[in-house]
């Protein structure tokens, strides 16, 4: 931090640098560093340390309650991967995830058509806006909590349907091994739309009115004009809320573990509750971490794709 | 031709304001239903049929939960940790902005891609060497434990956001400070952390907020009750009484307020840097 507060160049950067005056050069090429420290040092500790400690614990055996841990080569790994339990939560994390993520741009970009609307005046679509934002400013546990309460066998999902007839009996969504997975996933869908929505918002209000105009002189329907205009205009941000969306539900854990705890008989198991049971209920930090490298090359999978899309536009 | 035109008109905004409204209701119901639910007497939650306000329509379930200790204690462990995390990620990332907005430098593209990519790693491989950390550093179950760890989570976004916010302010601002005798620290923060308060408050509430609602390090990093946030604090709720669901919904309608609070009242600033950070980052 030192460096940062050292008198630093008097010359404008447009001004060219000049080789006789070196000690101005050097504060200038020292002090970028110097605002970086913090920064560095922070993601040293919570990130390049960290990861290297997860793929040492998952080459090794007895580790963290351990004191003597021994090199284990790839046994954990064969451990994880010849696991039913992991096998069931990457399935599992698969179904969550393109569900979520389909069912959020449907519904994101419903919504935010809907709200772009011409024909509303502002403050109505500003009310709305604030209403569909909603589910977005509660945090998992809250959200967790309603759904428990809303899904409840004797609770009001269930009423409703048996009023409507659609259902003779209450059901208990959330400990019925056909449908927990489903319930789930309808949670974190109402959760998570807003997000996209937002995005989406924003990407048509971008979109010059003019391309609509000249579609409209062209004799284009509406429909003609979503798929030709809107759709073609809104790819990139789709694409790329997408991938950052199948990351992030990847990453979904609280809301899994308050709802279900990866139950009944694991059918609602996604690889971040399976990872987390291996560490904290069964104390195996060396398969939970090998689970965990598992977990993080997939991201890194999917984050890859995700870069080269950015690269793209 | 204009009558049809405009009753075509009126259909579609009819249909349009149908849509809204189912979507809303979409929205809106579960929200309105833990309301409800937190007003109601435990007897009352499941009756049949439902009805939204009961006749024993009472406050009593928030007062149970503002006069209990062990709850508010949740709060204020919220609040500390989530304050902490707000200032520690705006004076770093500040600074770190500026660097990236301000300077050229040997490295600064892989550093901002590490930046970038730190944001895609998973809370879950992390919790694990995270434990190992915070315990070999006497960190577990403290204030400073969560709060470093919380950083992981805030910091590669405000980073993205305050750089992006810098790069839109014109060069000859802080250029000035330096013909005036002045470095780029003053530079810094005489004149660019000033005009830069609209961007560093969108970041800050953020950053609050990722706080706030953060489970899993909250869940891992912290044992006793007395350390532990209001997350995890509803999640005990859960388990202790033996589902006192007026209480729950009261103390999740507590722990929300200040979410709703800051984005209430910086709602536009706020989606506007959210959309240009997703978009952009």
């Amino acid at each position: 931090m030192t460096s940062t507060t050292a008198p630093d160049t008097t010359a404008p950067t447009q001004e060219p640098v000049t080789p006789d005056r070196p000690r101005t050069t050097l504060t200038r090429r020292l002090s970028p560093f110097g605002y970086l420290s913090p920064t560095i040092v922070l993601i040293v500790v919570l990130m390049v340390i960290p990861i290297v400690m997860v793929i040492s614990y998952s080459f090794r055996d007895n580790v963290i309650v351990q004191e003597n841990s021994v090199f284990a080569g790839l046994a954990n790994y064969t451990t994880v991967l010849t696991d039913p339990n992991f096998l069931a939560a990457l399935k599992n994390t698969a179904i969550f995830i393109t569900v979520s993520t389909v069912a959020h741009l449907i519904l994101g970009l419903a919504f935010a058509m809907m709200l772009n609307t011409q024909l509303l005046g502002g403050v109505t679509k500003a009310i709305f806006r604030i209403v569909y934002i909603l589910p977005w400013l509660f945090t998992i546990a809250v959200i967790a909590v309603i759904w428990r309460l809303l899904l409840d066998p004797s609770g009001v999902v269930n009423y409703v349907l048996q009023t409507l007839g659609l259902l003779q009996e209450g059901v208990n969504w959330l400990s019925d091994p056909g449908k927990a997975l489903w319930a789930v996933t309808f949670v974190n869908i109402w959760s998570g739309y807003p997000f996209f929505m937002i995005s989406l918002l924003a990407g048509l209000q971008g979109i010059p009115n003019d391309l609509y105009e000249a579609a409209a002189v062209d004799g284009a329907n509406p429909v003609q004009r979503f798929l030709n205009v809107t759709l073609p205009q809104l790819r990139p941000v789709i694409i790329s809320m997408a991938v950052l969306d199948l990351i992030w539900t990847s990453q979904q854990f609280a809301l899994i573990w308050m709802l279900t705890g990866g139950g009944p008989l694991n059918v609602t198991e996604v690889l971040s509750t399976f990872t987390y049971k291996q560490a904290f209920s069964e104390y195996e930090f060396a398969t939970a971490s090998a689970a965990a490298v598992i977990v993080l090359l997939l991201t890194m999978v999917l984050a890859f794709f995700y870069v080269r899309l950015q690269k793209e536009r | 031709m204009t009558t049809t035109l405009r009753t075509r008109q009126r259909f579609a905004k009819a249909g349009v304001l149908t849509g809204l409204v189912i979507g809303g209701l979409f929205a809106a119901l579960p929200v309105l239903w833990m309301l409800s639910t937190s007003l109601k007497s435990n007897g009352e939650v499941f009756q049949n049929p439902p009805q939204l306000i009961t006749e024993s329509f009472s406050f009593d379930a928030y007062a149970e939960i503002l006069g209990n200790g062990a709850q508010l204690r949740f709060f204020l462990n919220s609040y500390i940790v989530a304050f902490a995390v707000t200032v520690l990620t705006l004076l770093v990332a500040i600074l770190a902005g500026y660097a990236f907005s301000r300077f050229t430098f040997p490295g600064q593209k892989t550093i901002n891609a590490v930046i970038v990519s730190v944001q895609a790693v998973p809370p879950i491989t992390l919790v694990i060497p995270y434990f190992g950390l915070v315990v070999a550093l006497g960190l577990y179950n403290t204030y400073p434990g969560l709060i470093l760890t919380h950083m992981v989570f805030t910091l590669p976004y405000a980073i993205i956001m305050i750089t992006a916010y810098l790069n839109t302010l014109p060069k000859e601002l802080d250029e000035s400070v330096k013909v005036d005798g002045g470095t780029s620290w003053t530079a810094l923060w005489r004149i660019l952390v000033p005009i830069s308060v609209p961007g560093l408050i969108a970041v800050g509430v953020y950053t609050f907020m990722i706080s706030w609602n953060e489970y899993l390090f909250a869940l891992t990093l912290t044992r006793t009750d007395d350390m532990r946030t209001v997350p995890i604090g509803i999640q005990l709720l859960m388990g202790q009484h033996s589902y006192e669901w007026n209480q729950m919904m009261a103390m999740s309608i507590l722990g929300s307020i200040p979410v709703l609070v800051l984005f209430l009242l910086f709602q536009r600033r706020f989606i506007g840097g959210l959309t240009a950070g997703a978009v952009k980052a």
